[in-house]
Order: structure tokens, then C-alpha cells, then sequence
């Protein structure tokens, strides 16, 4: 479907339906946007460097092994199938978090000066924010692969549930990158904030130790308020357990990346048309 | 006019842009302060009262000192803004030529940025293939195109931008303050392209502080000052008005 030509294209400021829903037709109107800017995302960051695209997977292997090392012979934490496996897997999933919606909210709020110039849906850099992150979640999925079997892990069959996990948390982060950057564009504070609360969340998440290690009563409150364990079990399950995700797990997932993604692109179509006065 | 032959509709357009009376740098300060009850925002209309019309095929001008609002209306017209009241109503593509270069990336080649750009534009990829063999040919820049644009100069930088938004295919052309990019060259060929928009009923809305220019192209014409419309009508009137208050 192409933008109406022509003397079919209309505009009346009065007119408006929904936001929320305008902006969806539009992002539509406008995928080619979202796939230029996602390409740009991906291609821009290692034109310069040698190992170029490499570097997605090289980065996140690099702080395993840093982990590994420090956790397996300090901590010694029980994981079923070593601690390598275990700890790559959570990284990669906190990682795609904390970096997509990091970025979703840096891009508009520093590279929102396009606002001023020309049209185009908001809601593009935080998409092209979350696309750009799938694409580098997929990749570092090769690393995983290699060691996994180098560290034997079987692979079972369940990672082909593995899609469905990532969709999760795409739908999550961008919920979440969609309303910090609706707040990062009123107080730039929110930026700075924002890194020191990812910092502390990962902490509070079972991504570098597994969850069996924490207190009881403290367990119960990760387990039960704190909506990346869900994801992130959602991730590690499939792929390092070899087993499908239970209700326990999936259902809380589902309802939490829909509604936070409903609840951030309400908010977020509905301040946008005051971010080109702010940006 | 005739009503359905506008294009181009604002019926009493008004933008206020609302900042606040003290700079707040941290949150925190906000925060204090709007617990005080203390939070005061200056309104300043950059626009107010505007009601304009124009006819499809027409080249409207668009007269005013700096900070007139001449832009605010062009950002309204181009949906950049939204009025803070009134209506703004637009058939066609619109195609703002003054927004050279928007979004390209100097780490990107010539052709990455060229498909980027296109995009901000609304071209979907199988347009942007049709088209981008035309944009290179109009920019001369042939053998730089796979170069990255941190590379150009800013001659280059700025020609580049201007092929890809003139091989647009406007409904609606906006030139604000253009053209001093590229030699007398390149400008006579931009030139004679916007010409052709001309004949093909295009309509163009010109910005230019060369009242010159404005008198030789447009047939009708407004007049801004401190966002209020002090004379629309004929060019020639209109340009006299302006000088008139500039000289007394």
C-alpha cells in the first residue's frame, strides 16, 4: 500500500481520530522509514571498524567470558549446565532491553531535530530502536549456539520457541521505550536516571545468577514484581533448559508486554504532537 | 477563488509555543517549584489570526522580517506543527525543498543517504530505485555517490539533498530562502525545474527576503509581521506595503 498520490492526499488538523490509531496507519505509511533507519542504525555503528558487524557478537561473548570467569571460580553458582551457557543467555536478553530502550529514548530525544524539519510518524525511531535490536539479538544468537556446544549444552527442540520469546520483549521494550522517551523529552533528567536504573534492575534480575540463589522472601519479590524475570526465564527456558515455559511464566509475559505496549503508545501518540515544540 | 479549487486552507491558524519563565535544568528544580505552585510558562504567539487561502497551480509569496513567523507557517502547512487553534486543511503532496539534507548521516555513503532520505519523504523502496538514478544524474556527483558524506563539502552535501527532494512529485513545492547552493550551473537547473512544476500546475509557496525574486514569480502574495498577516493580495501591492514599513 503506498502513500495516497496526489490529490487523494488529504490533511485537516481538525479532523482527528484517535492518535493512537492515526500513528499506526501512519508507521504503516511509512515502513520504508523504519527499515531506512533501522539500516542505518546497524550500518553506521561499524562502518569504521574492522571487525564491523562482528562486533554484536564479539561484545556480549566478551562479558561472558569476563563473568564466567570471575562467577564460576568466586561464586560457584549451580546451574544445570554450566555457568557459561546460563549467563550469556541472560545477558543477551537484558541486553536487548536495557540497549533498545536506551536508545529509543536517546534517538528522539537528540536526534528528534528531524521533528522540526519534516514530517514523520514519532513513534519511528523508537520502532527503529527495537528492529535494530532484534536484528543484533538474532545475531548474537550464533555466539550462543557455539557455546553451547562447546560447553555441551544440548539443543532440544524448544528453541523454536524462541521467536516468540523475543517478540515478547520486543513488544515489552518498546511499551518501555515509548514512555521514558515521552518523559525524556520533558526532563532531560530522565536519561541519566534511566541508566542508573537499568543498572540496579539487572541486579534485581536472574540474569547473572540464577534465581534459586536468592533468600525466600526476597525471591518472592523478584518472582513476583519484577517483570523482567518473566522475560528473561521466557528466554533462558527454551534455549538452556530445554523446557517449554509454563503458564507460571508465559501468561504474566503476555499480559505485561501487551498492556505496557498498549499503555506507552497511548501516551506516547497522544504528548507527540507537543515534542516539536520541546525537542 | 473557488472553494474546491483551494489546496492550501487556513482558517484563523494560531501557534503559541509555551516556554518557561525560569530555566529549569534538573528535574528536581521542577519538581520544587511546581510543588510551590510556582511554575509559570510565557506564551509567545509566533502566529495568530492567520486566514489564508491558495488556489491550485498558484506561486504564492510569503514576505517578513526575520521572526515574522514566515517558517512557523510553512511547518504548519507541511505538518511539522499542529495549530494551537484554527484549522489548517492541504490537499496534495507536500514537499518541502527548504529541508535539504534532512536525516542524512555522514558516516553513509552518498547512496545509503540518498534511499534514507527518500524515505523521511514517504517514498517506499520500489520508488526510491526508480528514482535514484535521476538523482544522481541531477547532482553531478557521480563518482562520490558511494563515498561517505562526511567526505562532501558542504556545496555537495547540500546540492545532494536538494536533487532528492527536487525529484520529488510535489502537489505542493515549498522554497524557503533557497537558492545559494551549488554555482550558477547548478542553480539555473534547479531553477528550470521548478519552472516546469510551474507549468504542470504545481503550486509553489515561495519564502525569499529578495522581494525582487517574489515580484518576478508569484502572483499573489502576504505580508507577516510579528505572526500577523499586515497584507495578502496582489504581489505588487503586497511587496509595496512591506517595503513601505521598512523604509518609514
Amino acid at each position: 500500500m503506498e502513500i495516497p498520490r496526489n490529490s487523494e492526499t488529504y490533511y485537516d488538523s481538525a479532523s482527528r481520530g484517535t492518535p493512537a490509531l492515526e500513528e499506526l496507519r501512519e508507521i504503516f505509511n511509512y515502513r520504508n522509514l523504519i527499515l531506512q533507519l533501522t539500516r542505518r542504525d546497524i550500518t553506521a555503528r561499524y562502518k569504521r571498524s574492522v571487525l564491523g558487524i562482528a562486533w554484536t557478537m564479539l561484545n556480549p561473548l566478551g562479558m561472558m567470558i569476563v563473568l564466567s570467569i570471575a562467577f564460576s571460580h568466586i561464586f560457584k553458582f549451580e546451574t544445570e549446565f554450566g555457568y557459561p551457557a546460563f549467563v550469556l543467555s541472560g545477558i543477551l536478553s537484558w541486553n536487548f532491553f536495557s540497549q533498545t530502550t536506551t536508545a529509543a529514548m536517546v534517538n528522539l530525544v537528540w536526534g528528534g531535530g528531524i521533528l522540526h524539519r519534516i514530517y514523520i510518524p514519532r513513534t519511528s525511531f523508537a520502532i527503529a530502536a527495537i528492529a535494530t535490536g532484534l536484528v543484533n539479538f538474532l545475531l548474537a544468537t550464533v555466539p550462543l549456539f557455539l557455546i553451547m556446544m562447546i560447553t555441551g549444552v544440548p539443543l532440544r527442540p524448544t528453541i523454536l520457541f524462541l521467536p516468540v520469546s523475543m517478540i515478547l520483549l520486543a513488544s515489552f521494550a518498546l511499551g518501555v521505550g515509548l514512555l521514558i522517551s515521552t518523559f525524556a523529552v520533558y526532563y532531560p533528567d530522565v536519561s541519566e536516571m534511566y541508566s542508573i536504573a537499568m543498572y540496579g534492575w539487572m541486579y534485581l534480575s536472574p540474569v547473572i545468577y540464577p534465581i534459586d540463589i536468592l533468600p525466600e522472601n526476597f525471591r518472592f519479590w523478584i518472582t513476583h514484581l519484577n517483570p523482567m524475570y518473566f522475560f528473561i526465564e521466557l528466554y533462558r527456558l527454551p534455549i538452556y533448559y530445554g523446557r517449554m515455559p509454563t503458564l507460571d511464566i508465559w501468561l504474566p509475559a503476555v499480559l505485561i508486554s501487551l498492556i505496557t505496549l498498549v499503555v506507552g503508545w497511548i501516551v506516547f501518540t497522544i504528548k507527540a504532537d507537543e515534542f516539536s515544540y520541546r525537542i | 477563488m473557488e472553494a474546491s479549487k483551494a489546496v492550501i486552507t487556513l482558517e484563523n491558524a494560531a501557534v503559541r509555543y509555551r516556554t518557561p519563565t525560569e530555566r529549569y535544568n534538573t528535574f528536581k528544580e521542577f519538581a520544587i517549584r511546581w510543588l510551590q505552585r510556582r511554575v509559570q510558562n510565557t506564551s509567545f504567539w509566533a502566529l495568530r489570526n492567520i486566514n489564508l487561502e491558495v488556489c491550485k497551480g498558484e506561486v504564492f509569496g510569503l514576505v517578513g522580517q526575520n521572526g515574522a513567523g514566515k517558517s512557523t507557517l510553512l511547518k504548519l502547512i507541511s505538518r511539522v506543527l499542529r495549530p494551537t487553534e484554527g484549522q489548517v486543511r492541504v490537499r496534495g503532496r507536500v514537499v518541502p525543498l527548504l529541508e535539504l539534507g534532512a536525516g542524512f548521516h555522514p558516516e553513509l555513503s552518498g547512496r545509503e543517504n540518498i534511499y534514507l532520505n527518500g524515505a523521511m519523504l514517504g517514498y517506499n523502496r520500489h520508488e526510491m530505485e526508480g528514482k535514484f538514478q535521476r538523482i544522481v544524474e541531477f547532482s553531478e556527483l557521480h563518482e562520490f555517490i558511494e563515498a561517505p558524506l562526511r567526505t562532501y563539502s558542504s556545496g555537495m552535501w547540500a546540492r545532494l539533498g536538494f536533487s532528492v527532494a527536487i525529484d520529488a512529485d510535489p502537489d505542493i513545492l515549498i522554497l524557503d530562502e533557497i537558492l545559494s547552493v551549488g554555482d550558477e550551473a547548478f542553480q539555473r537547473k534547479c531553477f528550470s525545474r521548478i519552472e516546469e512544476f510551474r507549468k504542470r500546475n504545481v503550486t509553489i509557496l515561495m519564502v525569499s527576503h529578495n522581494t525582487q525574486q517574489i515580484a518576478d514569480m508569484c502572483q499573489r502574495a502576504a505580508w507577516l509581521d510579528h505572526g500577523h498577516i499586515q497584507s495578502l493580495g496582489e504581489t505588487g501591492k503586497v511587496i509595496a506595503d512591506y517595503r513601505f514599513s521598512q523604509n518609514a
